[in-house]
């Protein structure tokens, strides 16, 4: 359902300053959504100022500075800061992507932080993705097949059918992509999302993988596939440069094809 | 609690008290990119051009009805508020055409790189206006004002 306004107990208001870059020669200002299950009231937007020449060059880089300095009550999820591992997803200045991967110096004026859009906040940038895993555990992904592998080898794939796996399997399951997705926002709960189906594409494009016709019918649904309307959020979100929304074309194209 | 939905959103807090989690911030805090604009106005201007066929199709029972009818149906389409629905119904039509054009593309697969989605959603604003501005210096060049 298309609801345009947070509901009344997500309405961001206004929130704490701490101005602490006293004396420094490089000054920012972030702005940080923040929300705790005990602060018993609406989330806010707490404002610190930082020194730059006190930290590395990424957004990551000025949060952990904040925890580690300034507000050890921040919460957010990290850790490879190298933009492998997808927990630091977060939206930053309207866009979605990953804080390791988002210089500062590509920013301009202060910096707004928001959880990753449209999902239940566990707190502060901690986002539940339990609905999100539990659709992307849905379309099985992982190799499936029936017949039997080489009794002393893997099974083999030529170079060509390899290659069709490129763009696909380095999908890190940010969620980037399925949060900045309007058609995800407002049918969540039945569309899987550009993650998901990019991981079920993974499997189609598999030669290896024995369960094409079965994942195809398992996609042809009004909600799960078809609620992409090709608004390429999801490309344009994308921290590891993929293009789910072609994916997704693809499998459209594959379902249209077997009818004849 | 309304629905099943609702699970997602229960916490607790430090002390175990249930509590309702907030939604994080979504389309009032997305930057928009150029294609979400677009995608955005191909819908728009769809429900635009629907609604603008209901004129054209006045301006029709109108011209069967009689000269006296089509005479006050032409008299409101040259009126200011008249011209502007016309012209406004011009460039929806053409920003959809365009754009529907570019999700058959899409739809076969042509044009989904990244680096072309915004350059993309330029060319269909660019196109739309051409068209129009066409359309209707063609218009009153033929029909006269």
């Amino acid at each position: 359902m298309v609801e345009l306004a947070l509901p009344k107990n997500s309405r961001v208001v206004p929130g704490r300053t701490y101005k602490v870059a006293d004396g420094a020669v490089r000054k920012k200002t972030l702005r940080v959504y923040r929300w705790s299950p005990d602060d018993e009231a609406n989330p806010r937007l707490d404002s610190y100022e930082v020194d730059l020449d006190r930290f590395g060059p990424m957004v990551l880089d000025a949060l952990i500075y904040i925890k580690n300095e300034i507000d050890p009550t921040l919460a957010f999820r990290r850790s490879c800061r190298e933009g492998i591992c997808g927990s630091c997803a977060m939206n930053i200045d309207g866009g979605n992507t990953l804080a390791c991967l988002k210089p500062i110096a590509e920013t301009s004026g202060r910096i707004t932080i928001y959880p990753l859009p449209h999902m239940p906040v566990i707190r502060d940038l901690v986002p539940d993705l339990t609905n999100a895993y539990a659709q992307l555990q849905s379309v099985e992904p992982w190799l499936q097949a029936d017949s039997p592998a080489p009794p002393d080898a893997e099974r083999p794939q030529s170079p060509e059918e390899r290659q069709k796996l490129d763009g696909l399997w380095e999908c890190i399951l940010c969620y980037c992509c399925t949060t900045s997705c309007p058609s995800y926002w407002w049918n969540g709960d039945r569309y899987l999302g550009p993650a998901t189906l990019l991981a079920a594409y993974r499997f189609i494009a598999d030669s290896r993988d024995e369960r094409t016709g079965d994942r195809l019918d398992a996609l042809e649904d009004p909600f799960k596939l078809y609620r992409c309307h090709t608004i390429m959020n999801c490309t344009q979100s994308c921290p590891k440069g993929l293009n789910p929304a072609q994916a997704i074309g693809e499998i459209k194209q594959l379902i249209s094809e077997r009818k004849g | 609690m309304s629905d099943a939905d609702d699970a997602v959103f229960l916490g607790k807090a430090s002390d175990g008290r249930l509590i309702r989690r907030p939604l994080s911030p979504h389309i009032g805090i997305y930057h928009w990119p150029l294609s979400m604009v677009g995608s955005i106005l191909n819908r728009a201007t769809g429900i635009a051009i629907s609604i603008g066929t209901l004129l054209l199709v006045w301006w029709l029972v109108a011209a069967a009805a009689g000269p006296v009818a089509f005479a006050g149906v032409q008299a409101f389409i040259a009126s200011p508020i008249g011209l502007l629905l016309l012209l406004g119904w011009t460039l929806s039509l053409f920003f959809h055409l365009f754009s529907g054009i570019r999700h058959l593309g899409w739809d076969i697969g042509i044009g989904t790189a990244k680096r072309s989605l915004n350059p993309g959603a330029l060319a269909i604003f660019a196109l739309t206006l051409g068209a129009t501005a066409a359309v209707w210096i063609a218009g009153y060049a033929v029909f006269g004002g």
